[in-house]
């Protein structure tokens, strides 16, 4: 009796949490979908009549319909997940399965990188990337994922590849395979798991990211998703919320629908190596 | 698998391996480009512009220790550390007793786990966008929803964005709420701990409370100890909250002004990328010393199990 009464308990404070987590969320969903005048006088989730103004309002609030700026925000993605995937593969297998002079050293420092606060590099960055003529274009957010500086990706499949059993390397070797096969043919395919986990992740953080990408992309035929969120929000100054929800919301989706399909992914990655 | 059992007995017997370095070096090409190009080599250069006034457009100019001389009366900077601080401080404690809480109160095979752990972990995927920074700013706001639930319970709310006193609290619940990623850290070490433990102290008549002091506090302090240093790490580098919900300014009165909005401002708004770089190096010195720190105090509450 004691035992149920005590699960009773502990599902109504887990359900107190929950709903107290989402509901912010939930009301910024359900007042996208309200006429202006009532987002503020209405707390509650209830919703009279379904308001798709507010969409299409956001949707062509600039000189470009929000479709661009996900398109902009697509293109950046996708450069770095694809870097992403080759360059820290290939690093992961060269410290999981290669003897070489140093190695510790190496690993000792790419572990150390990690950790290092992007702002550090930042200014010279940026001067070293104008001075290539990149600023304005999608290159520095792209050409430094191609050069494996998302450390914490190769950690990642540094682990996963010290999983694989090695015979399956000897096996091949014995066959006549060198490197390049043995990590195109069996370490690769292997390591799919980890590597979807590094999609995911690249996915979701560069999705968001704000702080580099307001640094490269000034000009708004270049913004992407967050850059043109912000600009909305400070153009708007507080007066169309229903429509500055709504663009919220449809940026926010690419994120959710990920998650949803991919959690099992995310919660692995995380688990295992203690992602953000 | 026999032939796999072969082949390990053939690798035995074979003579130690010699180093590939060769092959290695090629598939570590990029990573050293990277090394190199995008985090060394503009590393060693922004220790270098931090001893220079540098705005781009004329050639830095070497100026000593004045910007760290500048440092010592930047009131700016001094209350934009403060910010740091506190933000730091107080979120990263709570945000990890929250994880852990839930943690433990999802532990052992509860109903509809999956279900609550993608409840609360959903917010850590999306607390970094701006979107969630700008919905912060409404929910906050005077006429926003977090007073229309205050006004409920006949209390009246105010603005907590635009008043100095609490702005900073909005953020630091920003960052409390996203507790998922650590709580699911916590998961996992919570499985790795054996039922045995749990049961010997049940049979030798431990309270749950007690059950959690002793045995699975103890055990999960490693996993304790990585979320604190991660976090931390992560907290002190916090911007686009504090950018969104402040408009870019830090303000009200700089209530919100983070370390790393300031720097931002000083290179990339006033274009003192001399300061600027020196202040990123104050950043690194800062988060090295914490890190340090937490090390240092780990061998004092840490157990690792032997």
């Amino acid at each position: 009796m004691t035992d149920a009464l005590r699960k009773l308990a502990k599902h109504l404070v887990l359900i107190f949490c929950a709903v107290v987590m989402l509901y912010p969320v939930l009301w910024m969903v359900v007042s996208s979908l309200r006429p202006n005048d009532e987002i503020f006088r209405s707390p509650g989730l209830v919703l009279s009549d379904l308001e798709t103004a507010n969409y299409e309002a956001g949707w062509n609030a600039f000189e470009h319909p929000f479709g661009y700026f996900m398109v902009n925000s697509g293109i950046v993605v996708l450069g770095a997940i694809v870097g992403n995937l080759i360059a820290c593969s290939m690093a992961a297998y060269a410290f999981a399965r290669l003897e070489f002079t140093g190695r510790r050293w190496w690993f000792a420092i790419m572990l150390v990188t990690i950790m290092l606060p992007i702002h550090v590099i930042i200014v010279p960055q940026y001067v070293l990337f104008s001075e290539f003529g990149w600023v304005n274009t999608f290159l520095p957010l792209i050409v430094p994922k191609f050069l494996a500086t998302d450390a914490f990706f190769v950690f990642l499949m540094v682990q996963f590849i010290r999983g694989i059993p090695r015979e399956l390397d000897e096996a091949a070797r014995i066959d006549g395979a060198g490197h390049p096969r043995i990590y195109l043919r069996i370490v690769l395919p292997l390591m799919v798991p980890a590597l979807a986990t590094t999609a995911i992740f690249t996915f979701i953080w560069t999705w968001n990211d704000f702080f580099s990408q307001l640094i490269y992309l000034i000009d708004p035929d270049m913004h992407t998703v967050p850059l043109a969120l912000r600009a909305f929000v400070d153009q708007q100054a507080g007066t169309n919320w229903g429509a500055t929800f709504a663009m919220s919301v449809v940026s926010l989706l690419p994120v959710f629908l990920v998650f949803l399909f991919g959690q099992r992914y995310l919660l692995r990655g995380i688990a295992t190596t203690g992602g953000k | 698998m026999t032939a796999a059992a072969e082949l390990r007995h053939l690798k035995g017997a074979a003579p130690k391996s010699k180093p590939q370095n060769k092959a290695a070096f090629w598939f570590l090409l990029p990573w050293f480009l990277g090394l190199f190009a995008v985090t060394l080599g503009p590393m060693a250069a922004s220790l270098y512009l931090s001893f220079t006034k540098y705005n781009l457009l004329q050639p830095p100019e070497f100026t000593g220790l004045a910007n760290f001389e500048r440092m010592l009366t930047d009131e700016r900077l001094h209350s934009s550390l403060a910010v740091t601080f506190t933000y730091v401080l107080v979120s990263v404690p709570i945000q990890l007793a929250l994880a852990l809480g839930l943690a433990v109160l999802l532990d052992r095979g509860i109903r509809g786990l999956a279900f609550y752990r993608s409840v609360f972990y959903l917010p850590s995927l999306l607390g970094a966008s701006v979107a969630i920074a700008v919905l912060w700013r409404t929910v906050f706001g005077t006429d926003g929803l977090f007073n229309e639930g205050l006004a409920l319970f006949g209390v009246e709310g105010r603005g907590w964005i635009s008043d100095p006193e609490t702005a900073l609290s909005t953020l630091i619940t920003l960052n409390v709420w996203t507790f998922g990623s650590p709580m699911v850290i916590f998961l996992a070490g919570l499985r790795q701990i054996p039922v045995m433990y749990y049961e010997a102290a049940a049979v030798d008549g431990a309270s749950p409370l007690r059950r959690f002091t002793s045995v699975t506090l103890p055990l999960l302090t490693p996993i304790v100890f990585f979320n604190l240093v991660l976090q931390i790490i992560h907290a002190f580098q916090s911007f686009t909250q504090a950018f969104i919900v402040s408009g870019g300014t830090g303000g009200p009165t700089d209530s919100t002004l983070f370390f790393s909005l300031y720097l931002y401002q000083r290179g990339f708004g006033n274009f003192d990328m001399g300061y600027a770089s020196a202040l990123a190096w104050l950043l690194l010195v800062i988060i090295a010393a914490f890190t340090a720190i937490n090390f240092w105090a780990s061998k004092y509450w840490v157990h690792y199990d032997d």
